[in-house]
């Protein structure tokens, strides 16, 4: 018998040679993808992904495991094989060329025409 | 107060004694994502336990730890169904079903209470309950229909566990003063809501009450009368309180 501290595991008696059935595929459930919105009128976001056998469940799961510090207002839940996802190889789609910066705000000098504005109208 | 305190004992020791079985899951349950969300609700349970031996301190008992983990079994009040070994998964479903269906309607009476300093932990502890309902009845759905080894298990359980949950509504020796000044609605009022409201859930679970002709309910827990099973359950859970009672945590 195994000789547990833990009075949950001795009164099992559970065999020395007990063995466990090895892992098959698909032992697990699926997963859903969880998230979160803090107070209503906020976005829902990410938080985690909780194993559950049907969307009912995976809500269950999900407040408990994400929303049980009184955190959220409301959670949704998607199956994560419905989510859609870029490919990692196509990473540098969003590498942004360094001489594009003419499209960034800071691009734009105004500071000038700014502070004369000001000066002008004692802003 | 004699009667409010009878009250409270009755409900504090169903929910600390329900809430250390429960918690016997944790790290043993079937899933890892149900492990945390039974043991959390098992210690949502001994947080609603604590808050009404708070209550019962105020009136003059023991403070709450010293009443929780020092008394003998036979001065515990809680129903006799609640200190039965966990069993499987199956069985712990089902007494999670009955008894949080209770409690929910029982609080929910109680957020009414002429007992104010009650009638404020039942308000508070609302939304806890909501969820431990809504976890039970999604379970017994999908255990009730699912194949049909869960089924059967689901059914064998209910009947076990059917006379044990009867007993939850056993009357205390104050039952008429608590109805008369508006304290409590009383337990076959109680029992009489719970049945309504369990029933079509069961129905639709594709489980069956058992017949009433065979219902015998299991008295004797509120007036110290147990099985073997608080005695291991309460060594268990006050073996390390016991061990140096005063110590600061």
């Amino acid at each position: 018998m195994i000789n547990s501290l833990d009075p949950r595991i001795a009164r099992e008696q559970i065999n020395e040679d007990n063995t466990i059935a090895p892992l098959t595929e698909m032992d697990q459930f699926e997963t859903y993808e969880v998230f979160h919105q803090k107070k209503r009128g906020d976005q829902h976001v990410h938080v985690g992904i909780v194993h559950a056998p049907n969307a009912e469940m995976a809500l269950l799961f999900g407040k408990e495991q994400f929303g049980r510090r009184g955190l959220s207002v409301n959670i949704w839940v998607v199956k994560t094989s419905n989510v859609f996802a870029s490919d990692y190889d196509d990473a540098d789609i969003f590498e942004t060329v360094p001489e594009k910066q003419y499209r960034e705000a800071g691009g734009y000098k105004v500071m000038d025409k700014i502070n004369k504005y000001k000066k002008e109208n004692k802003v | 107060m004699e009667h409010i305190k009878e009250l409270l004992y009755k409900m504090a020791d169903d929910l600390l004694v329900i809430g250390h079985r429960n918690s016997e899951w944790t790290g043993l349950g079937p899933i890892l994502e149900e492990d945390i969300a039974f043991s959390s609700m098992a210690q949502d349970k001994i947080g609603h336990s604590q808050a009404l031996f708070q209550i019962l301190h105020e009136l003059g008992e023991p403070e709450p730890d010293t009443n929780a983990f020092m008394r003998e079994a036979k001065q515990f009040h809680n129903a006799q169904f609640l200190e039965l070994q966990n069993d499987d998964y199956d069985f712990s479903t089902i007494r999670h079903f009955l008894f949080d269906h209770a409690d929910q309607l029982r609080f929910d009476n109680l957020a009414n209470s002429s007992y104010e300093p009650l009638a404020k932990v039942a308000r508070k502890i609302k939304g806890e309950l909501k969820y431990h309902v809504f976890h039970a009845d999604i379970w017994l759905n999908k255990l009730g229909n699912g194949n049909e080894e869960s089924h059967a298990r689901m059914q064998t359980a209910l009947n076990n566990a059917w006379n044990y949950a009867l007993g939850m509504f056993e009357k205390g020796d104050y039952e008429a003063q608590l109805i008369a000044d508006n304290t409590f609605e009383g337990e076959q009022s109680l029992q009489n809501r719970w049945l309504a409201v369990i029933t079509p859930i069961i129905e639709k679970a594709n489980l069956k009450i058992p017949a009433e002709k065979d219902w015998e309910p299991v008295l004797g827990g509120r007036k110290g009368y147990h099985t073997e099973n608080l005695d291991q359950l309460v060594n268990e859970m006050s073996e390390v309180f016991r061990i140096e009672p005063g110590a600061e945590w």
